[in-house]
């Protein structure tokens, strides 16, 4: 099957490239792109370790097609941080050391942020709620739900 | 993990979605939201030649009210459904059961025609348009025909869908005496056993009472003898109780897998009747 030509935004930049139909966001973002903060866990739509956020929703994207980007705006990790500033969720993941091996870790901030920046006031409930979608086998995900807690009560105090 | 090579195209309209889909003769499937067939596709349990993307098509989104009843596109995500004021106003179960659906991601992307069409066993929301006797309004090259949703549902992931029709949405008269419980399968988020039921009560008595099950069996399907049982009965617990103590007794081909046995399954359906039966009384 030939080709398409996928054009989108990707972390405020214009991105264009070729994509097979049978290839998903996640590989083309990783394969095509170099993006390689999304992370391949289960690449079944279980896991959360490759969560994008596609025109505004969180998604997986191992589920969500290449082609399907065409005309979308699509957040990843990698456009998380402000330059070499982290994240207020990135910063309280390292300060609660809220990760052990790493791999979920890109899909839990990009999970997270998306759930601030829409919920500012998201409290320990919601939050273990809306993170129903991301495992992670280290942490037993105590610290996790406490650095997600802190990073919103410091956005809260400092809105961006 | 990787899906047999096929085309992908993005449909412009219902006619031209149908237009697509009746020139890959048979062999290509609708793509809305893709977290089903997605992952079924790379399992090659599904080998599509052609992906026929209706997630952009206009007018096929959205949640409407016209003459007295409430419609859903076939195309809005569980996440709109559960976020709907208009829907929390006129027929809560089915913001709730969306709101129960699987994780935020699978809710962003996954649609109400879509877990229509595949009607997996454990799937919520054809347990919820069942109970509330809704119309799947479904196009294909013949026209347009509505099927009630209790006859849409024939067996394991098998509707009364041809392979040239579309889902277009589901029209249903809204009811606010309605809720759905559901016992989740920890991991996934699936039902092992789901339950909607929608009252009909005048006066404290109910005039009439649709109920019915998802993930106990092959398909979402109503519970007659629960129904026969609350039908002019007081609109209390008594009632509600006595009725779903026969609840699941007519089912057949009870699921079994590593979540839950025949036994455990035909005892929770029993359970969570009576707290869907309560939820909607409550309402």
């Amino acid at each position: 099957m030939s080709k398409k030509h996928i054009t989108t935004r990707i972390n405020g930049e214009d991105v264009e490239f070729l994509a097979e139909p049978g290839a998903s966001l996640l590989a083309a973002l990783r394969d095509e792109l170099g993006l390689t903060g999304s992370k391949e866990g289960c690449n079944n739509g279980n896991c959360g370790a490759c969560n994008v956020v596609f025109d505004g929703a969180l998604v997986n994207a191992c589920c969500v097609l290449a082609v399907e980007a065409n005309g979308v705006e699509i957040t990843t990790i990698e456009g998380v941080a402000n330059g070499e500033e982290l994240h207020p969720l990135q910063t309280s993941f390292l300060e609660n050391a809220a990760l052990q091996c790493g791999i979920c870790t890109p899909g839990f901030i990009v999970a997270a942020k998306a759930l601030l920046d829409k919920e500012p006031d998201a409290d320990e409930a919601r939050i273990r709620h809306w993170l129903a979608g991301n495992l992670c086998r280290c942490t037993g995900y105590d610290k996790i739900v406490r650095a997600v807690l802190d990073a919103a009560a410091d956005m809260r105090r400092t809105p961006a | 993990m990787i899906p047999v090579e096929f085309d992908y195209e993005r449909a412009e309209s219902l006619d031209d979605a149908i237009a697509r889909l009746a020139a890959t003769g048979g062999e290509g499937k609708l793509l809305a939201g893709g977290h089903s067939l997605v992952p079924l596709m790379k399992l090659r349990l599904s080998e599509p030649s052609s992906l026929i993307d209706i997630s952009r098509i206009a007018g096929l989104s959205g949640i409407r009210e016209k003459d007295g009843k409430v419609e859903i596109g076939a195309t809005t995500t569980h996440h709109e459904v559960q976020q709907s004021e208009l829907l929390r106003r006129l027929c809560p179960v089915v913001p709730e059961a969306a709101g129960e659906i699987g994780d935020p991601q699978i809710r962003h992307k996954g649609t109400l025609g879509g877990s229509l069409a595949h009607a997996d066993p454990s799937a919520d929301m054809p347990a919820v348009v069942v109970a509330l006797g809704a119309e799947v309004h479904i196009k294909g090259p013949g026209g347009w025909r509505a099927v009630a949703a209790e006859d849409f549902f024939q067996d394991l992931f098998t509707v009364d869908l041809g392979p040239d029709e579309i889902i277009a949405g589901v029209q249903f008269r809204p009811l606010r005496s309605a809720g759905y419980a559901k016992l989740h399968q920890r991991a996934s988020h699936y039902a092992i056993v789901g339950v909607a039921a929608a009252l009909d009560v005048e006066g404290g008595v109910v005039r009439s009472a649709r109920v019915a099950v998802t993930g106990a069996s092959t398909h979402a399907q109503r519970l007659p003898n629960v129904e026969e049982l609350l039908a002019g009965r007081p609109a209390n617990a008594e009632s509600i109780a006595a009725a779903a103590a026969v609840a699941g007794d007519t089912l057949e081909d009870v699921n079994v897998d590593l979540h839950a046995s025949e036994e455990y399954r035909r005892a929770m359906v029993k359970v969570f009747t009576r707290r869907a039966l309560e939820r909607a009384a409550a309402r």
